[in-house]
């Protein structure tokens, strides 16, 4: 059992972008890669704390905005040689609406 | 479906490089089976130096353990040397009987020491220098015995002298020639070199040609006899004369030899199957013994082994450095000076320092550096490069860093920094830690140092003091970076100018075709090379380029500088630094109502809001209702002023007049990196007008315009470009200039870098002598500016709304209220 919640249709995250979901205790990045996979990461560097939600995405990934730190979407933890992991959270399609869950 | 059997022959640097590139490439391609004749993974073998000195352990040394084989599914046959090749039937066959097929065979044989065909050198107790058993021999005689003579004083045979007096023993280097390191250093280095390693306790003897070795009553050797007569007492002789390429197996496979094995431009031998790479290869005609030009060659072989077939190495300029702790000391090129050439000199013996450097026709031939090899990378670069350095000429011997270069405390001599030294002030790294990290991760280049450590990965002003400080630790292994011919970024083998060159023949008009037109290695690129093909894009099309947001960096997407706390920083647009009451009391307001936690003024004389949230943007524009000041772009920022004409009793000139008007001229531009002007009213230049991008000093007679200065991470006096006298021919020339920077700089070059790179003879070539060229280039920048909107008017009338809009988690609006709780399987539509 998982408690699912829709976050917004896909076409309302930009490819190869994201949003920023607001869940009151901090922020969620709702990611879109290029293949249209989805995925969802609390909204903060392991290195300093920025933004993830605002940085480029490609491939699986993301550059942190502040200092470029390379975090992989799919696990949250930083692309080598960087080390650090923030946490991940379970997203998914279903007919076109994105679903959130903060278990 | 089967896959291909590749076999390599060898288990050096070389040839297991080769396989990582190739694994990148094409990890499915290939069952892989490498041979080894020593009985270990592969290893760092230049660091066998420090670990003669005791500085390092084999442990600290390996590269690729068993395990790494293991892991990529390579059959590794350790202890077992390859004795025949048996091309008819493409299998190799090796002295235990193991034989293995191919289908593609490579050879990385590397080369064996030269030994000196003199009587008694089949001693026990004489060795060669290659590997970890020669190592390990040296260390165990280092324990036992007192005397010790290394022949040869070349590179590796200090290095050996060095390691085995630190272990203790009495040690005397015998060398044929005149003078030390005679390939890599003039007489006058190579006398202060002696010095120095003649003060830790080394031995030497000069002009001497051994005649034989004599062999003590245990059997071992116990003395070295010369031609003149002389002997010498010596317990252990290294034989330190030079090397050899491997080329007996190939030979004896009937492949085509000539000193080394010859391979072509792909790395590939005169039988197509059979390919080599490493220290047993000849490439148009030339053997390199350095570790860069091999991994350089590796990567093209294992492009080819992937079967892309879509580069070519072709041959390598090499520099040296010496690996001795506390020994700086470089030298490239032709270092001696033939017919024609010139020397310029610097030589402080008892300051310990030595420069020359060989000039023919305006351009750097070679040069040996002493003492101080700060610049040795930069001097390298401009040999490399070819670069005409007349212009450099009267300073050149000062280096790089005689102008303030901020951040490590003006240090510029890597040797002799203690290890809690900081050497990178953006990142807090010590050299201590770079040190470690060398050694341990088994780091060749500046790149990877930057990756694993950070250091000088942010402004980059310490790269010169982090170059020496790999270099010193990996010594001759390290090469810098050939800038001249460096790909975009990791998913393409081609260079910037290539890529821009093929978007406009090609009319490549969107980031997909371009990255399809090159076969782009990951299909959405990275964070390097999608800002810079919108970019490039950009300028060539700058009316039919569908601008890519999702490709620019945050600040060029949300058109505000984005702060350490995610909140971002506005700062309008005021055209040469002169505000209103009313644009004031706007801004106040503005401040006030938003919150703003800080008002400050920038370093280009416009005020700063710090502390807006992301999605208070569009409203904090709408409120100020002023142009964007691209205070956050790689674009153009701000024309700086001083008073001029109309108030200053100095002045000569209307500065701020000139100063507005190149702002509303250049408003909206973006560009490779961002891009400074000032404009000073008279020749006491209250603008700074002489360390940016662009500066034009007001005179009395006219206007001097003065480019490429930079006032950042390393302070760069502008060069002067040309005298006007009326504000239209500034702004011709000064137009003309930017927009030749925006077509031919690469991206996330400044002015200063990109001219430095192509010279300002050609710059003056192609803005001062040639009219028609200027015209032009000033019409094209014209043109290109003429529909650029302001992004923040577009922004407050809702163009791309949802960046700036956060979703709230289970809000009303989004969805009727209803966080749905469902089974994974069974989601509502």
């Amino acid at each position: 059992m998982s408690k699912w919640t829709r976050v917004c249709p896909l076409e309302e995250i930009p490819r190869l972008g994201s949003r920023v979901v607001q869940i009151g205790k901090g922020d969620v990045a709702v990611f879109r890669n290029g293949a249209d996979e989805v995925f969802a990461l609390r909204d903060q560097c392991p290195h300093k704390g920025g933004p993830l939600s605002q940085g480029i995405v490609f491939d699986r990934r993301v550059a942190c905005p502040l200092h470029g730190t390379t975090i992989h979407l799919d696990t949250g933890e930083a692309a080598a040689p960087d080390k650090g992991c923030t946490h991940k959270y379970r997203v998914r399609v279903d007919k076109g609406d994105v679903y959130l869950s903060l278990d | 479906m089967k896959k291909l059997e590749l076999v390599m022959v060898g288990n050096g640097m070389a040839g297991i490089r080769t396989l990582e590139e190739l694994l990148k490439l094409a990890p499915d391609l290939y069952d892989i089976t490498v041979f080894g004749a020593e009985p270990h993974g592969n290893y760092n073998r230049i660091l066998l130096s420090p670990v003669l000195a005791g500085e390092m352990t084999i442990g600290d040394i390996m590269l690729n353990d068993v395990g790494w084989y293991a892991q990529h599914g390579i059959t590794l046959h350790l202890g077992r040397k390859v004795t025949r090749i048996d091309r008819a039937r493409r299998r190799v066959i090796a002295d235990d009987g193991t034989e293995a097929g191919y289908d593609r065979l490579l050879l990385a044989t590397g080369s064996n020491p030269v030994m000196l065909p003199v009587p008694g050198i089949d001693l026990p107790g004489v060795v060669a220098y290659r590997d970890i058993k020669d190592t390990g021999k040296m260390i165990e005689a280092a324990s036992h015995y007192r005397h010790a003579v290394v022949i040869g004083g070349g590179l590796l045979g200090l290095e050996a002298a060095n390691g085995l007096r630190l272990r203790g023993m009495d040690v005397t280097v015998v060398h044929l020639m005149p003078w030390l390191m005679e390939r890599q250093l003039d007489k006058t280095a190579a006398q202060m070199l002696q010095a120095s390693l003649e003060a830790r306790g080394l031995k030497f003897l000069l002009e001497k040609q051994t005649a034989e070795l004599i062999a003590g009553r245990s059997g071992r050797v116990s003395a070295i006899k010369f031609k003149d007569g002389e002997t010498l007492p010596a317990d252990l002789v290294v034989m330190a004369v030079g090397i050899r390429p491997g080329t007996g197996l190939a030979e004896a496979a009937g492949l085509h030899c000539n000193r080394g094995v010859v391979v072509n431009d792909t790395m590939q031998t005169y039988d197509p199957r059979i390919y080599a790479v490493g220290e047993c290869v000849s490439h148009r005609g030339v053997s390199y013994g350095l570790v860069a030009p091999l991994f350089e060659q590796a990567k093209v072989c294992a492009n080819h082994l992937a079967q892309f077939g879509i580069s070519r190495y072709t041959g390598s300029v090499t520099s040296t450095k010496l690996k001795v702790t506390g020994i700086d000391l470089f030298s490239a090129g032709d270092f001696i000076g033939s017919a024609g050439a010139e020397e310029i000199v610097l030589s402080d013996p008892s300051g310990g320092v030595y420069k020359k450097l060989v000039v023919k026709d305006d351009k750097i031939v070679g040069g040996v550096l002493y003492g101080d090899t700060a610049d040795g990378s930069w001097y390298f670069q401009l040999l490399r490069d070819g670069q005409n350095i007349r212009e450099l000429r009267n300073h050149l011997m000062f280096g790089r860093n005689h102008l303030g270069n901020a951040g490590h405390q003006g240090r510029n001599n890597a040797a002799d920094l203690p290890d809690d030294f900081e050497v990178c002030g953006c990142n807090g790294v010590c050299k201590g830690s770079i040190v470690k990290a060398i050694k341990e991760k088994g780091l060749f280049t500046l790149n990877d140092v930057r990756k694993h450590t950070k250091a000088s990965a942010s402004c980059g002003s310490c790269t010169g003091l982090v170059e020496q400080i790999l270099a010193s630790t990996v010594g001759g292994a390290y090469q810098p970076a050939d800038v001249s011919s460096k790909p975009l970024c990791g998913c393409t083998d081609y260079t910037h100018e290539e890529i821009r060159k093929a978007i406009i023949e090609r009319k490549l008009k969107s980031i997909p075709e371009a990255m399809g037109f090159f076969e782009w290695r990951n299909v959405n690129g990275c964070a390097s090379c999608r800002p810079a093909l919108n970019y490039y894009l950009l300028c060539a099309w700058p009316h039919d380029y569908q601008d890519d947001p999702q490709s620019r960096f945050i600040n060029e997407r949300a058109h505000a500088n984005i702060q350490k706390d995610g909140t971002y920083s506005v700062v309008p647009r005021i055209y040469g630094g002169v505000t209103t009451p009313a644009q004031l009391k706007r801004i106040a307001e503005v401040a006030e109502k938003y919150a703003v936690s800080a008002l400050r003024c920038t370093g280009g004389q416009r005020i700063n809001m710090l502390g807006v949230k992301k999605e208070d943007l569009p409203k904090v524009w709408a409120e100020l209702d002023m142009p964007s000041g691209f205070a956050y772009g790689k674009s153009i920022r701000t024309v700086k002023t001083c008073v001029g004409s109309e108030w200053c009793r100095f002045g000569v000139q209307d500065s701020t007049s000139m100063g507005i008007a190149l702002e509303k001229a250049l408003d909206r531009m973006w560009a490779p990196h961002k891009v400074k002007l000032a404009v000073s009213g008279c020749p006491r230049n209250c603008a700074e007008a002489t360390i940016k991008d662009v500066g034009i000093v007001g005179v009395d007679s006219g206007w001097e315009i003065y480019v490429a200065g930079n006032g950042g991470i390393k302070a760069e006096v502008s060069l002067f470009l040309a005298k006007m006298k009326s504000a239209e021919e500034v702004m011709e020339y000064v137009g003309a200039f930017i927009q030749l920077y925006r077509e031919e700089a690469r991206y996330l070059d400044r002015t200063v870098h990109w001219v430095q790179r192509v010279g300002m003879d050609y710059v003056k070539k192609r803005i001062v002598a040639d009219a028609a060229g200027r015209q032009a280039l000033y019409e094209r920048l014209k043109d290109a500016l003429r529909d650029e909107k302001d992004p923040w008017q577009e922004r407050m009338r809702g163009t791309a709304a949802r960046e700036f809009m956060p979703i709230r988690f289970q809000s009303q609006k989004l969805h009727s209220g209803e966080g749905h709780e469902q089974m994974d399987k069974s989601m509502p539509a």
